[in-house]
């Protein structure tokens, strides 16, 4: 019998759980230098799309971004759409996955087998998230500092945010060298 | 100007003199920064509304260790809260350490806490993520860990250093607070652990305190990264022993709490001895003095789970301390005279 615990792995049902389902995770994270790549050639893309955004207005692509954003991290990465993604300094591990959503490294008590505490037949997010910044360029963002989640975020989209703030951040830049 | 003396001569249960370049009155950071070897102790929550309980257990301590650890809900079991009992041990001057789980309160219950404690005399803070409710008495208990230790590491720095919130909202008075963390070097990932200990010194870990060593070539192979990276002379590191009651203790904490990694050959030891307590005493004994030799550890943090009366002894035998004397909280006359009235009291049939 499956062990019910609070801990609820996204979009399933605890009692259907099995190993099988950490598989395109482990994938993600075994991939994590192209997946890193592609995001940052997507980010730029997106980027470069901002004056599209800011035409339509970012709240009204929201939604159908959150849509999209939703499917494709849930798919690769068991995404919980936290709304501030932090896998590019986690080595392409989701840190929300982690039974106490740490973000900055793993707890004590992970098994000797590097599977979780809390969820035994799980492998520890953080375990995994050490294993693929190893092979990041960015991985040593790793050792930075994350913030407490911004629970307020909570299932908005990342990816518009981050296209948002840099195109605020060249825009200031811009406007701080004409001056 | 300063006193270096780890007491006040005319109250000893008030703070100390705020010493330059220190964050606390307290005495652990004095005794630390002076590059004495410090021992701590793991106090045994009660499962009472009694402050007398909690006196008791604090007592056994008295003179042997330089602050007391007051558990946060260790292993997600239910006990006096940890900002109860260091108020406590506050007002007999005892030095606790108030231990913070993010695994029970949110940002804004943590931030009050801290705030409280510090009011109440409260010198050191220990941040921890805490244990799974899995592991407790009450799994079906909603699991918070809204920061983590880390966050929360910055976060009662800034309160400290910056008097403000994570809202970024003033304090007018802000806790000064020694602050600490803990590292397990014996679990997976090992090569990731010192770096982990590096990022906790970035978020503002002042000492740090280890799960239980029982395996001194992990250790030795941790400390050598550890000095590597110049982190030992950024943070006070001291090392968690405690004495294993039997062999079948050790298994079952080996494969019942998280985080505590026992090797067999310790288990073998403990069953082919004859007094099984007694071994479990002697492998912490000399662990201490083997401990105590590795460049960088600051101190050793004693946590004897239900032997807490050995932890004078052991500290006695291992000479770790060598002739210090912790402080040790002496009655004053009026309790004196109290309990020599209430002696009477009772013995007087009437």
């Amino acid at each position: 019998m499956a062990r019910i615990t609070v801990y609820e792995p996204s979009g399933t049902s605890s009692v259907y759980r099995t190993r099988s389902r950490y598989s395109l995770r482990l994938w993600s994270v075994r991939h994590s230098r192209v997946l890193e790549w592609f995001y940052n050639t997507f980010a730029s893309a997106l980027l470069a799309l901002h004056p599209l955004w800011s035409a339509i207005g970012y709240k009204r692509v929201e939604t159908p971004m959150v849509a999209v954003e939703k499917r494709i991290k849930a798919l690769l990465f068991d995404c919980r759409m936290c709304g501030q993604c932090a896998l590019s300094s986690t080595g392409m591990s989701c840190p929300m996955n982690c039974p106490k959503s740490l973000r900055n490294g793993p707890c004590g008590g992970v098994r000797a087998n590097g599977h979780c505490e809390v969820e035994p037949d799980m492998p520890c997010v953080w375990v995994q998230a050490w294993q693929g910044s190893r092979s990041m360029k960015g991985g040593d963002t790793i050792m930075d500092v994350q913030q407490p989640v911004d629970n307020s975020l909570k299932g908005s989209s990342s990816w518009l945010r981050v296209t948002s703030d840099k195109a605020a951040e060249k825009q200031a830049a811009r406007s701080g060298a004409t001056e | 100007m300063y006193e270096e003396t780890d007491e006040d001569p005319r109250d000893p249960g008030a703070p100390l003199t705020l010493m330059p370049g220190h964050s606390s009155r307290g005495r652990l950071e004095r005794v630390l920064r002076r590059g004495e070897f410090a021992v701590t102790a793991e106090l045994n929550p009660p499962d009472s509304a009694n402050p007398e309980d909690v006196y008791e257990r604090a007592a056994v301590f008295n003179g042997w260790v330089d602050a007391i650890n007051a558990t946060d809900g260790s292993g997600a079991n239910c006990h006096m809260s940890s900002v109860a009992i260091c108020a406590l041990l506050t007002r007999m001057g005892y030095a606790p350490v108030m231990q913070i789980s993010c695994r029970d309160h949110n940002r804004i219950a943590i931030q009050g806490n801290v705030l409280g404690a510090a009011a109440m005399g409260v010198n050191n803070i220990l941040c921890l993520t805490g244990d799974g409710v899995q592991a407790g008495d009450q799994p079906g208990a909603k699991p918070v860990f809204d920061l983590d230790c880390m966050s929360l590491l910055e976060a009662i720095t800034t309160m400290r250093e910056e008097n403000k919130f994570l809202s970024g909202r003033k304090i007018t008075s802000g806790p000064e607070v020694f602050l600490g963390g803990a590292i397990n070097p014996f679990a997976p990932p090992y090569d990731f652990r010192p770096l982990r200990l590096a990022k906790k010194i970035a978020a503002g870990a002042q000492f740090v305190q280890s799960q239980y060593c029982f395996d001194l070539d992990i250790l030795n192979e941790y400390m050598k990264q550890v000095r590597d990276m110049g982190l030992h002379e950024k943070c006070f590191i001291l090392i968690g022993v405690g004495p294993l009651a039997s062999a079948k203790t050790a298994r079952w904490i080996r494969t019942n709490v998280p985080g505590i990694h026992i090797p067999d050959s310790i288990i073998e030891r403990l069953e082919g001895a004859e007094d099984q307590k007694l071994e479990g005493k002697k492998i912490c004994i000399e662990m201490m003095q083997a401990v105590r030799e590795i460049e960088g550890v600051a101190g050793v943090h004693v946590m004897a789970y239900r032997q807490e009366a050995l932890v004078a002894e052991i500290v006695e035998e291992s000479g770790v301390i060598k002739d210090r004397k912790p402080w040790t909280r002496e009655p004053n006359p009026g309790e004196l005279a109290v309990a020599e009235r209430m002696k009477e009291l009772a013995a007087d049939p009437v």
